[in-house]
C-alpha cells in the first residue's frame, strides 16, 4: 500500500527536479522546485515525520521559494535571457567531469544498497516524528546545534543586510 | 508476499537520484539563480535520506538535523541571493561565464 503512494510521489519528484535543470525559463523553475519540495514533503509523511514534513512546506515551500520567485522578479529575468543555450560555454570538461560523478555515484549508491542486507526497519512507536518527540530531543540532546544554528541565522541576516547596502561607509 | 512498507534502499535511491539531478544542474547550468535551485534540490536530497535512517532505526538524530539543514539552507538562500542582487548592480546579468573576475 505503502508502495502504491511511494512510486507516484517519487516518479513526480524526480520528474519536477528534472524540470529544474532543463527548464529554460527561471520561473518555470522556480514553479518545478515548488512542486518538487510539495512532493518532498509528501514523502517525508511516507516516513512518518510529520513534523518536518510540515517544515518543509513552511520553509521551503513557503519562506525560501517566495524569496526566489522575489528576486526572478526583481532581476525581472526572462526566458530569452540564455542566449546561446541554458548550458555553460566551453564545457566538454564540465560535462565529462558530470556524467563521470553522475555514473560514479549512481554505481557506488546501487552497488551498497543491492548488497547490503538493510530491508528490515525497527518497530516505530506511535510517538516517532511528533512535535512532541522532535522538541524533547531538540532540547536535550542537542541544545548545541540549535544555539550554534540560531547564531548561524543571526550572521546570515546581518551579511544579507550588509552585502544589500549600496556603498558601505 | 507483498511488502507493506517502503524499503529502506528506495529511498536511498531516490535520494541519490535527486542528489545526481542537484550535482548536473549546478555544473552544466548557467543560470546563476537556476544553479542555486540545484543546490536546493541536493540538500532535499540529503534530508531524504537522514529521515529514512530515522524511520529505520527509530531514532530522533536525523530528523534534527534535517531541521538544521533547513536552516542552513534559508541563512544560505538569504546571503546568495543577496550577493547575486549586488553582482546584478554592477553587471546586469546572471550568465555565470561572465563572471569571471575571480578566475584563475
Amino acid at each position: 500500500m505503502e508502495l502504491l503512494i511511494f512510486y507516484p510521489l517519487a516518479g513526480f519528484c524526480v520528474v519536477l527536479a528534472l524540470g529544474v535543470v532543463f527548464n529554460d525559463s527561471p520561473v518555470g523553475s522556480a514553479l518545478s522546485l515548488i512542486g518538487m519540495m510539495l512532493g518532498l514533503a509528501g514523502i517525508f509523511v511516507l516516513q512518518q515525520a510529520h513534523f518536518i514534513a510540515i517544515l518543509q512546506i513552511i520553509i521551503y515551500a513557503g519562506a525560501i521559494m517566495v524569496l526566489f520567485m522575489f528576486v526572478i522578479m526583481l532581476l525581472n529575468l526572462k526566458k530569452g535571457d540564455d542566449a546561446g543555450g541554458i548550458v555553460r560555454e566551453r564545457n566538454l570538461l564540465l560535462s565529462v567531469l558530470t556524467g563521470i560523478l553522475a555514473i560514479g555515484i549512481l554505481y557506488k549508491i546501487s552497488d551498497i544498497v543491492f548488497t547490503a542486507k538493510v530491508d528490515t526497519p525497527a518497530i516505530l512507536p506511535d510517538s516517532f516524528g511528533t512535535v512532541a518527540n522532535i522538541g524533547e530531543t531538540l532540547f536535550t540532546d542537542f541544545v548545541l546545534p540549535f544555539e550554534v544554528a540560531s547564531i548561524l541565522l543571526l550572521a546570515a541576516m546581518v551579511g544579507a543586510v550588509v552585502l544589500a547596502k549600496t556603498k558601505l561607509d | 508476499m507483498l511488502e507493506n512498507t517502503v524499503p529502506l534502499s528506495h529511498y536511498l535511491m531516490l535520494s541519490a537520484t535527486l542528489f545526481v539531478i542537484g550535482i548536473v544542474g549546478v555544473l552544466i547550468r548557467r543560470n546563476v539563480i537556476v544553479v542555486f535551485m540545484s543546490i536546493e534540490i541536493m540538500l532535499n536530497a540529503v534530508n531524504i535520506s537522514l529521515i529514512a535512517f530515522d524511520n529505520y532505526m527509530n531514532l530522533s538524530g536525523g530528523q534534527i538535523f534535517s531541521f538544521m539543514v533547513m536552516c542552513v539552507a534559508a541563512a544560505e538562500v538569504s546571503v546568495g541571493l543577496a550577493i547575486i542582487i549586488a553582482l546584478h548592480r554592477n553587471k546586469p546579468t546572471v550568465n555565470l561565464d561572465e563572471f569571471n573576475l575571480l578566475k584563475w
